[in-house]
C-alpha cells in the first residue's frame, strides 16, 4: 500500500532502535526529538518563507513553509523556559537545513510558550493554529480537531477553511493529557511509544482504573501490579481510561467528520483505537491530504500541527500585505 | 462495654479501642497495599497494648474507605457517618465538620445529635488532599512538617495557578527557578489546598462551629490558610486523625445499646448500621 509505505518512510526516526542502541532507557517518559528538510525545494527561489514555533509545556515545534509548502521541522522537548526552548527548536530545526534565521521572512509563535518566542514578529494562539494546520495536513473536510497535547486538551470545530467555529478545553487536569501518559510511563518503566502497542497483547479484560486523577491512578497502578496484573493489562486499563476521559470534552462539544487527532497522543494508537470504539467515530488517517507529500514520503507528525498552522498564517498575512518582512524592508 | 472502631483511609489505619466512652488504646500504621493485612496487624498491635483480646471486644466497627476489607468488623459505616459521630462526641457545638484526609477532602453538616444532614466529597482529583501536598513537598524538597511550619514566614501571597497535582509539581519547580523563597511557595500551597477545600465546604454552605478533622488538620499551615479562605474560625481536636476511628468505635457502642431494645440482624448475622 502506497499510503503506507510513505508513512513508514517518513517516520523521522526509527524510535525503537535510538533508545535501545544508545543502551541507557532510563527515562521512558522520553521521546525522542526529530528533524527533517524537505529536498525538493530551493528555498532560495521562494517569495515568501515563513515559520513557526509552536511552544507547549511538553514539546516545542518549529517549522518553515516555504510559499505555503512544508519545508523543514524540528521537534524538541520544552526546557524550563519558553525563549531557550524556541531557540533549541529552531536551531534543531536549522542543523538539517542550510539556512539562517536571517533568512526567514516572517516568524509566527504558538502554544503555551507564544508570547515568550524571541525571533517571532507575531503570536496567535494554538488553538487557531492547530486548526489551520489540521486543515493543511489532513484536508478542508475536516470539521473536528481535537488536539492531545502535553498539558491540556481541545476539541476544536472547524470549517473548510481551517477557521475555529467553535472550541473547549480542559486544562485543569493532567488526566487525558500526553504530561499524565509521561508519568504513566516512567511509573510502569515502558517507553512512551510501547505503551499503545503493548496496550493490545492482553489476554483478558483489564481491571478499570480511576479515569480522572492521574495522581490516584499511579497509586492504583502500584496496587495492581503488587497484586501480579500483567504490565500490558495495565496499560490497557490506562489508555481505556484515558479515552473515557476524553469522551467527556468531545461529548460536550459534539464530533463531526473528518475527525482528527492532533499532538502527541495521536501516535498512541492504545487510547485512539480506544476512544475510536467509545465515540463510533473513525479517526481520519494519518496521512498527507496533498498527494505529491505522500509519493515523495514526506514524514508525517500530528505534533507539527501548530506550527505548521503558524507558519500558514505567516505566508497569508504577508501574501495579503498585512504583515511585513523584516528582512526585505 | 468494650468496643473498637478501625478506620482504613487511603494512606493510614487509624484504630481505636474504648470501654465506656474511655480509650484503653489506639493506633495507627499506613494501609500499604495489602490491607487486610495491616488492619490485622495493627489491631493486634493495639489490642496488647490495651491488655486485651480479639474475645474482649464485644463489637467492631470498620470505617473508610476500604472498609469493607476488615473481614472480623461486625458491621461498617460510611466514612462520612463516623466523622459526624467523632466529631459531635468530642465538640457537641459542632455543626460543620470539614475532613481532609489522604485521597479525599469533605464537608459535613451535622446536626446536635450527630446526624449528616448534608454533605460534598471530592473523590475524584488529588487536589484539595494530602496526596497533593506530599507530592508538592516532593518538588520541594521540603518535608510536610517543615512546610507547614515555615509557611508561617511567608512574605508574599502567590497565586498558584495549577490545580491538577500533576501540574502543580511542575509549577512548583518553576517558582524554584524564579527563586520564589521556599516558605513563600509553601504558603501558595497550603492556600491552594485550601482553596479547593474551602470550594467543597461552601457547597454544602458554613456554619459555626467549623470541626477541622482528619490528617492534613495536623498541619498547622494548612489550616491556617483553611481559616482564611473560609473566614471564620476552627476547632482543631488533639488528635484529628482518628476521628473516624471514634466515629466508629461510638457507633458500635451506640449499636449494642439499641439493639437491647430493638435487635435487628440480617440472616448473616452482620448488623445493619445507619447514620
Amino acid at each position: 500500500m502506497l499510503k503506507e509505505k510513505a508513512f513508514q518512510k517518513g517516520k523521522p526516526i526509527k524510535e525503537k532502535e535510538t533508545m535501545a542502541q544508545k543502551g541507557k532507557p532510563v527515562e521512558f517518559w522520553r521521546w525522542p526529538e526529530s528533524n527533517w528538510v524537505n529536498p525538493d525545494i530551493d528555498w532560495k527561489k521562494g517569495k515568501f518563507i515563513t515559520a513557526g514555533v509552536d511552544v507547549g509545556s511538553v514539546s516545542t515545534q518549529a517549522v518553515v513553509m516555504v510559499d505555503g509548502e512544508f519545508f523543514a521541522f524540528g521537534n524538541t522537548r520544552t526546557g524550563s523556559d519558553s525563549p531557550n526552548s524556541a531557540r533549541n527548536g529552531m536551531d534543531y530545526m536549522l542543523q538539517k537545513t542550510d539556512m539562517k534565521l536571517e533568512n526567514m521572512d516572517y516568524c509566527i509563535g504558538t502554544g503555551y510558550g507564544r508570547v515568550n518566542v524571541p525571533m517571532a514578529q507575531q503570536a496567535i494562539t494554538e488553538i487557531s493554529c492547530h486548526a489551520r494546520g489540521a486543515n493543511f495536513m489532513y484536508g478542508p473536510e475536516v470539521r473536528t480537531v481535537m488536539d492531545m497535547g502535553g498539558q491540556d486538551c481541545k476539541v476544536i470545530s472547524v470549517d473548510g477553511l481551517g477557521k475555529v467555529l467553535n472550541f473547549m478545553m480542559n486544562d485543569k487536569c493532567a488526566a487525558g493529557t500526553g504530561r499524565g501518559m509521561e508519568v504513566f510511563a516512567d511509573l510502569i518503566r515502558v517507553p512512551v511509544w510501547d505503551i499503545g502497542p503493548r496496550s493490545f497483547q492482553i489476554k483478558k479484560q483489564p481491571p478499570p482504573i480511576s479515569s480522572t486523577c492521574v495522581v490516584f491512578a499511579k497509586s492504583e497502578v502500584v496496587g495492581l501490579l503488587e497484586q501480579g496484573v500483567s504490565e500490558n493489562e495495565i496499560m490497557a486499563a490506562y489508555c481505556s481510561a484515558m479515552a473515557h476521559r476524553i469522551m467527556e470534552l468531545l461529548n460536550r462539544l459534539g464530533v463531526k467528520e473528518k475527525f482528527v487527532i492532533t499532538g502527541g497522543i495521536a501516535k498512541n494508537e492504545g487510547v485512539v483505537k480506544r476512544l475510536e470504539k467509545e465515540l463510533g467515530v473513525k479517526t481520519a488517517e494519518r496521512v498527507w491530504y496533498k498527494k505529491e507529500y505522500i509519493e515523495r514520503g514526506y514524514p508525517f507528525d500530528t505534533q507539527l500541527a501548530g506550527a505548521i498552522g503558524a507558519a500558514l498564517f505567516g505566508n497569508a498575512l504577508l501574501k495579503m500585505g498585512k504583515a511585513k518582512s523584516p528582512r526585505k524592508a | 462495654m468494650i468496643v473498637a472502631g478501625i478506620d482504613v483511609g487511603g494512606k493510614n489505619v487509624h484504630i481505636v479501642i474504648k470501654k465506656d466512652g474511655q480509650i484503653l488504646g489506639k493506633g495507627t500504621s499506613p494501609t500499604g497495599i495489602k490491607k487486610a493485612e495491616a488492619v490485622s496487624a495493627l489491631y493486634e498491635q493495639v489490642l496488647k497494648q490495651a491488655g486485651l483480646t480479639r474475645k474482649d471486644v464485644e463489637r467492631v466497627v470498620a470505617t473508610g474507605s476500604a472498609a469493607k476489607r476488615v473481614a472480623f468488623a461486625n458491621g461498617s459505616i460510611s466514612d462520612v457517618a463516623a466523622d459526624a459521630r467523632g466529631a459531635i462526641k468530642l465538640f457537641p457545638n459542632a455543626r460543620t465538620v470539614i475532613d481532609v484526609g489522604a485521597e479525599e477532602g469533605r464537608s459535613i453538616k451535622v446536626s446536635p445529635e450527630g446526624k449528616v444532614l448534608d454533605f460534598a466529597i471530592n473523590d475524584k482529583c488529588a487536589a484539595g488532599t494530602g496526596t497533593f501536598l506530599e507530592a508538592m513537598s516532593r518538588a520541594l524538597e521540603v518535608s510536610v512538617e517543615e512546610m507547614s511550619k515555615i509557611a508561617f514566614d511567608s512574605t508574599k501571597a502567590i497565586p498558584m495557578n495549577a490545580q491538577c497535582a500533576v501540574f502543580g509539581e511542575s509549577e512548583v519547580v518553576s517558582l524554584i527557578h524564579q527563586n520564589t523563597s521556599k516558605p513563600d511557595i509553601s504558603r501558595a500551597v497550603m492556600d491552594a489546598i485550601a482553596g479547593r477545600v474551602g470550594a467543597i465546604a461552601r457547597i454544602v454552605g458554613l456554619e459555626k462551629d467549623v470541626v477541622v478533622v482528619g490528617g492534613m488538620a495536623k498541619n498547622a499551615g494548612f489550616v491556617d490558610s483553611l481559616k482564611k479562605n473560609i473566614e471564620m474560625p476552627v476547632t482543631v481536636p488533639e488528635d484529628p486523625d482518628y476521628i473516624g476511628a471514634i466515629g466508629a468505635a461510638d457507633a458500635a457502642l451506640s449499636s449494642i445499646l439499641e439493639e437491647e431494645v430493638n435487635p435487628v440482624r440480617n440472616s448473616s448475622g452482620a448488623l445493619f448500621l445507619t447514620g
